[in-house]
């Protein structure tokens, strides 16, 4: 009879409480791998910007749109790599609660300054070459089960087209993919050409919603910044530069503080396990004490002794926390479906994996500390009298 | 009767064994006050939510838009279309005959945050000379109204209390002009997250010809399908109609269910863990004092007051727990505010709201729960063969 088999049976002698505790830490977990991936979809934007790319928008607001001129200008500036332009569509899929981002960009430019998007040569030919034509992340692919080839009409919202109506039709011609784990905004957005929209549009000539900028040196990129904001200073449309880092976690923190709603309720839930869990373990090392007693007769040292009892409140954690992220990887899929396309897929990342491992054993550690240390203190002749 | 007497004198020795088991009892309390306590707040925040924009807009009230566009941001309106609106069928008119119609234009600024000093999006509303009359409830509360044709603001109460510079007197640089905050306005309704100032001041800083939308205040609800379309019948005009409260209803939609589904989500999982806690302590509880129990029966206590017995026990003790998660959230969290991205690109503000019918079934919750805690355990106890029972440790 090896620890191991010591361990588990000391866990599962009372049966019902452990399957009961268990069953609540399970709970707990699959609460936490929701949370995070909550709180992950919330920060992707953050994590997953290029650090050398810069967003120059309008000064005065989000909406203003800037002129095409200004291109050229920030181009020629020392340390710019490339620079691409972009316009929010706001189009509509079919109904408006398809709602996905669509923009117009400088094709070649834009997936110039996007090394990220991954696409066939043949998609990324077709795409430079036809003047109707879209690329959709693999994400809106599936969703609306879109074929390459197929015509996407999206009704626009904010530009009507010459011909007096607000549907423009795009041709699909590629699927844009990203790096296989990681979740990149991308792959839920659609992207088509600007000379397409700028032709179409009744409206705006000329101008366009934000530019990207990719610097050379991403430790210049502050100062670079700052050239650019300079360049405009007192112009008809003066702009406003941030990493493109900056730029999605201001967005992320306008929907409001939600790294802190998350770790509010995370801290009431694992203050929760942690008091339950404590209970169930102090409960039943009282109940063993003999037990623990004879051990320390048949010759197991007081170190043993602790490590068993610590090892037990492990692996309790280690089980009910693992089925629980695993029950959170198989409801969150469910759970997609109920919020349509509200947020990117929720799914449960490595790194959720990682911190939840971390999680368990601090507090299987912190719940087995106080009984561990009363078993290893306890004398033989105390304990066997206690039976 | 005798049952009854039992019940009271047996649910007396749990109450005075209670301090003995407060570690145990603790679990279920504290269980149940998280799952309360969570649940409330989330649904807190989604009623306030509901509340803020459920109460902006009205039955009799209109707003116009270009065709196509599905919110203010994305929609452009001409001066004819103005007048050609002001002259639809419909239209409540004041005491000097002049319509109720207001031609409004919606630009988006960045301010810094109080909370984070960070900048977040503000919606400047620039209205028409009817707009305080035609949008009910609008009150200045500080201040006075911006005037017709300078560079003047008055901020709602809601953005005010999220937004740095929005005290009354201040001066704020936009689109490259000073401004100035003569007044604060209070609405009771999303309009509280918005600066207002004259709809020409607007129009001429950020250079734009023409409006976003148009509010029409109808003579009463009943006429909104004449005026809708009387105006989509009419050339001149390419616009879609909506009663306020159905476009603010709409626009709020997506958050809502977002809010929803997960609020829903957490408290179930929430319950479930719960649920197991409390069912393990109670199953401790029984096995602690499982001779004490043999006793009772070997005395005459029938099984039924036992199960009762241990039943209200945890019935009690999961009230217990939900109110105090209830008080605690209520606590925390009533009229507690908060912004958020709505429509238009821009915070809107509003409060938590913690109401008594909410916390009433946040306690059905936890009545449920100690429940099904207190009943498989009060059964176990009860049907336990008694030789075996009296001789437990």
């Amino acid at each position: 009879m090896n620890y191991g088999t010591l361990l588990v049976a000391g866990l599962f002698r009372r049966r019902g409480r452990t399957l009961l505790t268990l069953a609540s830490i399970m709970a707990a977990f699959a609460l936490f791998g929701l949370l995070d991936a909550v709180r992950i979809v919330f920060n992707a934007g953050a994590d997953n910007a290029g650090l050398n790319r810069l967003i120059v928008t309008s000064r005065l607001s989000l909406i203003q749109p800037l002129p095409f001129s200004q291109m050229a200008r920030i181009q020629a500036l020392d340390g710019v790599d490339a620079v691409a332009h972009a316009n929010w569509f706001g189009g509509v899929y079919q109904d408006r609660k398809n709602f996905f981002p669509n923009i117009a960009v400088s094709p070649s430019e834009w997936l110039n300054v996007h090394p990220e998007i991954k696409l066939t040569p043949e998609a990324r030919e077709r795409f430079l070459n036809t003047r109707t034509a879209a690329l959709a992340g693999s994400e809106l692919t599936s969703r609306f089960n879109w074929q390459i080839d197929q015509k996407i009409p999206l009704e626009g919202t904010i530009f009507p087209n010459k011909s007096g109506s607000n549907t423009w039709t795009f041709d699909l011609v590629g699927v844009m993919r990203g790096d296989a784990d990681t979740h990149q905004p991308f792959e839920g957005e659609m992207i088509f050409r600007y000379d397409y929209f700028d032709e179409g549009r009744l409206r705006d000539h000329g101008t366009v919603g934000w530019y990207v900028v990719r610097v050379r040196d991403p430790a210049r990129s502050n100062a670079i910044a700052q050239q650019i904001d300079a360049l405009f200073k007192n112009s008809d449309a003066e702009t406003k530069t941030q990493s493109e880092k900056e730029f999605n976690l201001s967005f992320v923190k306008q929907f409001g503080d939600v790294g802190m709603i998350v770790s509010a309720i995370m801290a009431a839930v694992f203050f929760t396990v942690l008091l339950l869990t404590a209970n169930t373990l102090s409960q039943a090392m009282r109940e063993r004490i003999p037990e623990l007693g004879i051990l320390k007769t048949l010759g197991f040292g007081n170190g043993t002794v602790c490590a068993l009892v610590l090892g037990e409140s492990i692996l309790l954690l280690l089980l009910g926390g693992l089925a629980g992220l695993a029950a959170a990887a198989a409801l969150l899929p469910q759970l997609n479906g109920k919020l349509g396309a509200q947020l990117p897929p929720l799914v449960v990342s490595a790194s959720s994996w990682i911190s939840g491992l971390g999680i368990m054993l601090i507090i299987g550690l912190v719940v087995g500390l106080p009984p561990a240390i009363r078993a290893m203190r306890v004398r033989i002749v105390d304990a066997l009298a206690a039976g | 009767m005798k049952t009854l007497r039992q019940i009271i004198e047996l649910c007396r020795l749990s109450l005075l064994s209670l301090p003995q088991r407060a570690g145990s009892v603790g679990v279920i309390v504290v269980g149940i006050a998280g799952v309360v306590g969570v649940l409330v707040s989330l649904l807190a925040m989604r009623d306030g939510f509901q509340a803020t924009l459920g109460a902006t807009g009205r039955l009799d009230e209109a707003i116009v838009l270009r065709g196509g566009a599905n919110a203010e941001l994305s929609s452009r309106l001409t001066r004819e279309d103005l007048t050609v609106i002001t002259e639809a069928p419909g239209v409540l008119r004041d005491s000097e005959q002049r319509p109720l119609v207001s031609g409004e234009v919606v630009v988006v600024l960045n301010l810094p945050k109080l909370t984070t000093g960070t900048d977040a999006n503000v919606e400047l509303r620039g209205v028409g000379p009817q707009a305080v009359t035609l949008h009910r409830g609008v009150r200045i509360s500080q201040g006075r109204l911006f005037e017709r044709g300078k560079r003047e603001l008055v901020a709602g109460v809601g953005a005010a209390s999220q937004f740095a510079k929005l005290t009354v007197g201040t001066t704020l640089t936009l689109a490259g002009e000073p401004w100035t905050v003569v007044g604060q306005f209070e609405s009771g309704d999303a309009h509280e997250s918005e600066l207002w100032a004259d709809a020409e001041s607007v129009q001429s800083a950020y250079r734009r010809d023409g409006y976003s939308s148009v509010a029409v205040r109808l003579t009463d609800a009943a006429v909104f399908d004449a005026f809708s379309a009387a105006l989509k019948n009419d050339p001149r005009l390419k616009v879609d109609i909506q009663r306020t409260r159905d476009y603010y209803a709409t626009q709020s939609q997506r958050l809502r269910r977002l809010i929803e589904v997960l609020a829903t989500t957490v408290a179930v999982i929430m319950a479930i863990g719960a649920t197991f806690a409390a069912l393990n302590t109670m199953y401790a509880a029984v096995t602690v004092r499982g001779r004490e129990i043999a006793i009772l029966r070997a005395m005459g206590f029938s099984g039924f007051t036992i199960v009762m017995a241990v039943l209200l026990e945890a019935l009690a003790l999961a009230l217990l727990g939900g109110v105090l998660g209830g008080g605690l959230a209520w606590l925390m969290f009533d009229q507690y505010t908060v912004s958020t991205l709505g429509q238009n690109f821009s915070q809107v503000v509003f409060a938590f709201s913690v109401s008594l019918p909410l916390v009433l079934s946040a306690l059905r919750w936890a009545l449920v729960i100690g429940f099904i805690g207190g009943l498989l355990p009060a059964l176990h106890a009860a049907r336990r063969p008694l030789p075996a029972a009296l001789r437990s440790r």
